[in-house]
């Protein structure tokens, strides 16, 4: 079945809607999803959206930029990041026009609250910037988009999996995707398309992050031709729920929550004596993994504490609502009288599909844009989050490229008319999936993801280290040989969910090798990479981005972009 | 430990009648019932079809029957229930069947539209936020909550019996915009369920506040639309 639109969005996250509403009610707009939009994984942030409004206590954006530049190790591109801070203002009011329920302070305005890495006056104490909706400002957020788009009437095709992107001549024309309920392919002839598929926590056995969350879009767009940008730094959140990997907000340190290791000692103290239980995830995930080798987790286990028992009950009744029911529902904790057990959880991808700051993909280091593709959010690498990201800047970072996307590409779509594509590319993805469901695959789905989700977690996790970062590469390889064996047992054509696990695990390999590729390459400690043979910072050698680009028949070919650094430069990261 | 689960099959295209098919494997206590099923596709069985994503409780997927009871897969634990591991799960009532525990939500989300789910205000846009007091936000508090996962309507008998009956999942998104002090709308919003498909079609039996998996007070959000209701009609 043949589709024509302007533009399709591919994910109905946070920046596919935002786009989507930014594109108008002239523009014929298609949002695809693999899953119903409401279901998908910006509905899980809890914590907040960072943005200098002032309303709690001064603050004003140079300051956000600053704290952004070096929260992200000094990787981050700084002409992008002073973007995203200007914009934030604009974009949260934006969001309380359109009826986002943002907690109140007294006088009535958005109220702001304490985050990780975030500061007054260039470093000297933590400042209240991030906007809230208790916690689930994720969820409130992706409700009210979604709705503006039902009011607007925006299209949206729901569980259809994309398949791949369609180019011609260098520009992308389209994509063809799977209709999960009918089996069907469908051809999607656009004049742009724009990524918003979110993040690839799944490649992890430990995550936060949602069963959808398996980086399709990123690795599709590998697939095209799109270089991926530094995808070796990723962000393990500090404390997700013992043995789960279930989130527990930064919010709850940004309350006064504090973490304490088995002697009943605040260690964060010791780590970053300015800002304590508030510096940056990537210094804290990496603090509590060395109180664990230092023997003084919880009952000589990999966890620590986590402390909110003193907050009172109006802080956590109001403030933290849902996380004290999942450390009651999955941990048996109650919050209020005991402290958590949390470890370090798989949470974001600071890496991603090359991208600028006006949403077009880029082919290379001088960011020649690949005609007609987009990408936004978690799936983009812009990049402003660098080698580690901040708490609250990732709804932040949706809304403000979703929405220049959206900018963007209605200029280009007003400029470039629909490409002629061939037709017989339905024919042609519908035997690459027949192919699938008839060969007698010897191997099973189960066993390769979860061999992949473990080689992961021990070899390219918080810690890394040569031998370990070969050791997943060749086990990475090895894995991707058993996937040419790998059978599909359902035949059906109605909601046939192993298929889509086949197609998503086929993703995630691809993710998976060019994380290691990046981590070996990286001969340095930067952010949330963190290498054990290499544990200082080379500015000399590693201050510039990562890029991978899929070679058919070659390994991978890696190059290197540079930073963009037009204010701030590098110094010493110290909180 | 064993476990044995005994689940609700259909396949359109194989199956005339609904079947249950038995899995036996092995559980821990704190396991969620979504870590069983997973298992059952990923090791056992992968032909087994059901929706789940966030495996939380917020993305509102995996809403099914387990032991009889309406729930969410991923934040009900085996140690939840008392039935010495013996599970029956079954797709959610009220909507037709896709395939196994797949249902066809369109007409919940068809009712959800109706109700005009989004911020009507006529009176133009500040250059800053809305001016809204922290008692005024907190009053669509409850509502705020929701996470559409259908268990509410899916479990309400009069939704069961009236098929226009808005039910409460699309009552209590009205009872968000009408409570909300931003909201222009409010006098159409209560016209729009002065009548017996509307909020007066709710009969307060209360399955619906006991089946949310958020804890939402629904029966109390659509007595509260009742009442301004009257209010309104006692004004005029």
């Amino acid at each position: 079945m043949e589709h024509q639109y302007d533009v399709v969005i591919v994910g109905a996250g946070l920046s596919g809607l935002r786009a989507a509403i930014e594109l108008g009610e002239g523009t014929r707009v298609a949002v695809l999803s693999k899953v119903f939009a409401t279901r998908s994984h910006s509905g899980a942030a809890q914590g907040g959206i960072g943005a200098a409004l002032g309303n709690e206590e001064e603050d004003n954006w140079e300051w956000h930029m600053f704290d952004t530049v070096k929260g992200s190790d000094y990787l981050g591109d700084q002409d992008a990041i002073a973007i995203m801070c200007q914009d934030a203002p604009k974009i949260v009011y934006e969001l309380e026009h359109m009826g986002v329920p943002f907690n109140r302070t007294p006088e009535g305005r958005i109220a702001q609250r304490a985050f990780g890495g975030h500061t007054s006056n260039f470093g000297k104490a933590a400042v209240k910037r991030a906007c809230y909706a208790a916690d689930r400002t994720g969820r409130v957020i992706l409700d009210t988009l979604w709705e503006k788009c039902l009011q607007r009437h925006v299209q949206f095709f729901d569980e259809f999996q994309m398949l791949s992107l369609i180019v011609k001549d260098g520009r992308c024309c389209g994509l063809t995707a799977y209709e999960l309920a009918t089996g069907k392919i469908h051809v999607f002839n656009s004049k742009a398309v724009l990524l918003a598929t979110g993040g690839a926590g799944k490649v992890f056995k430990t995550t936060s992050n949602a069963m959808a969350s398996t980086g399709d879009g990123m690795a599709i767009a590998y697939r095209a031709g799109a270089p991926l940008e530094d995808m070796e730094f990723i962000q393990f959140h500090p404390t997700g729920i013992y043995k789960l990997g279930i989130l527990i907000s930064e919010a709850a340190r940004g309350e006064g929550g504090i973490l304490l290791n088995s002697e009943g000692e605040r260690f964060m103290e010791r780590y970053a004596p300015t800002i304590k239980d508030l510096a940056p995830r990537d210094m804290v995930s990496r603090c509590i993994l060395k109180e664990v080798r230092a023997g003084r987790g919880i009952g000589g286990k990999d966890y620590v504490h986590l402390d909110l028992t003193h907050l009172g009950a109006e802080v956590i009744g109001q403030k933290l609502v849902e996380i004290i029911e999942f450390a009651k529902t999955y941990g048996g904790v109650d919050a209020r009288k005991e402290p958590i057990p949390v470890q370090p959880t798989c949470h974001y991808m600071m890496g991603g599909i090359a991208a600028d700051a006006a949403g077009h993909v880029v082919l290379d280091d001088k960011k020649t844009p690949f005609p007609g593709l987009y990408a936004a959010g978690e799936c983009a690498c812009v990049s402003v989050h660098g080698a580690n990201r901040l708490g609250c800047n990732s709804l932040l970072d949706t809304l403000v490229f979703g929405r220049r996307s959206g900018i963007e590409i209605r200029k280009f779509i007003h400029a470039h008319g629909l490409c002629t594509i061939p037709d017989d590319l339905e024919d042609l993805e519908a035997a690459k999936i027949r192919y699938l469901m008839e060969k007698d695959g010897t191997e099973k789905l189960g066993p390769i993801l979860q061999e992949m989700q473990t080689v992961m977690m021990n070899n390219v996790s918080v810690f890394r280290h040569k031998e370990t970062l070969d050791e997943a590469l060749q086990a990475i390889r090895a894995l991707k040989e058993r996937f040419h064996d790998i059978g599909v047992h359902d035949k059906g054509s109605c909601f046939n969910r192993e298929l889509l696990d086949v197609l998503e695990l086929r993703h995630m390999l691809d993710l998976a090798e060019v994380m290691t590729l990046g981590a070996l390459h990286r001969e340095e400690s930067r952010g949330a990479h963190s290498r054990e043979d290499f544990p200082e910072r080379d500015d000399q050698r590693f201050l510039a981005h990562t890029m991978v680009r899929y070679e058919e028949q070659a390994e991978p070919l890696l190059f290197t972009k540079p930073v963009n650094i037009t204010r701030f430069e590098p110094k010493e990261r110290k909180y | 430990m064993k476990a044995t689960f005994v689940i609700f099959r259909f396949d359109p295209a194989v199956d005339k009648q609904p079947r249950y098919q038995e899995y036996a494997i092995d559980v821990e206590s704190t396991d969620k019932i979504l870590d069983c099923l997973n298992r059952i596709r990923w090791e056992l069985d992968p032909t087994l079809v059901y929706r789940a994503s966030c495996s939380h409780g917020i993305c509102g997927s995996d809403a099914m029957v387990i032991n009889g009871h309406v729930g969410l897969a991923c934040q009900k634990l085996v140690r939840d229930y008392k039935t010495a591991n013996n599970f029956v799960i079954e797709p959610l009532p009220l909507f037709n069947v896709i395939k196994d525990l797949v249902v066809d939500m369109d007409p919940f989300f068809e009712k959800h539209r109706y109700v005009r789910p989004y911020l009507i205000n006529d009176e133009g846009e500040p250059e800053k936020e809305r001016i809204q007091s922290a008692e005024e936000q907190k009053a669509i508090e409850p509502a705020l909550r929701c996470i559409l996962c259908a268990s509410c309507t899916s479990s309400c008998p009069i939704s069961r019996a009236n098929p226009n009956y808005l039910g409460p999942a699309a009552l209590l998104r009205a009872f968000r915009y009408i409570n909300d002090s931003r909201d222009t709308a409010t006098g159409g919003r209560l016209a729009q369920l002065d009548n017996d498909d509307g909020a007066w079609g709710c009969k307060t039996m209360w399955w619906c506040t006991d089946v949310c998996p958020k804890g939402i007070p629904v029966t109390k959000c659509i007595g509260q639309i009742k009442r301004t209701i009257k209010q309104q009609e006692k004004n005029e």
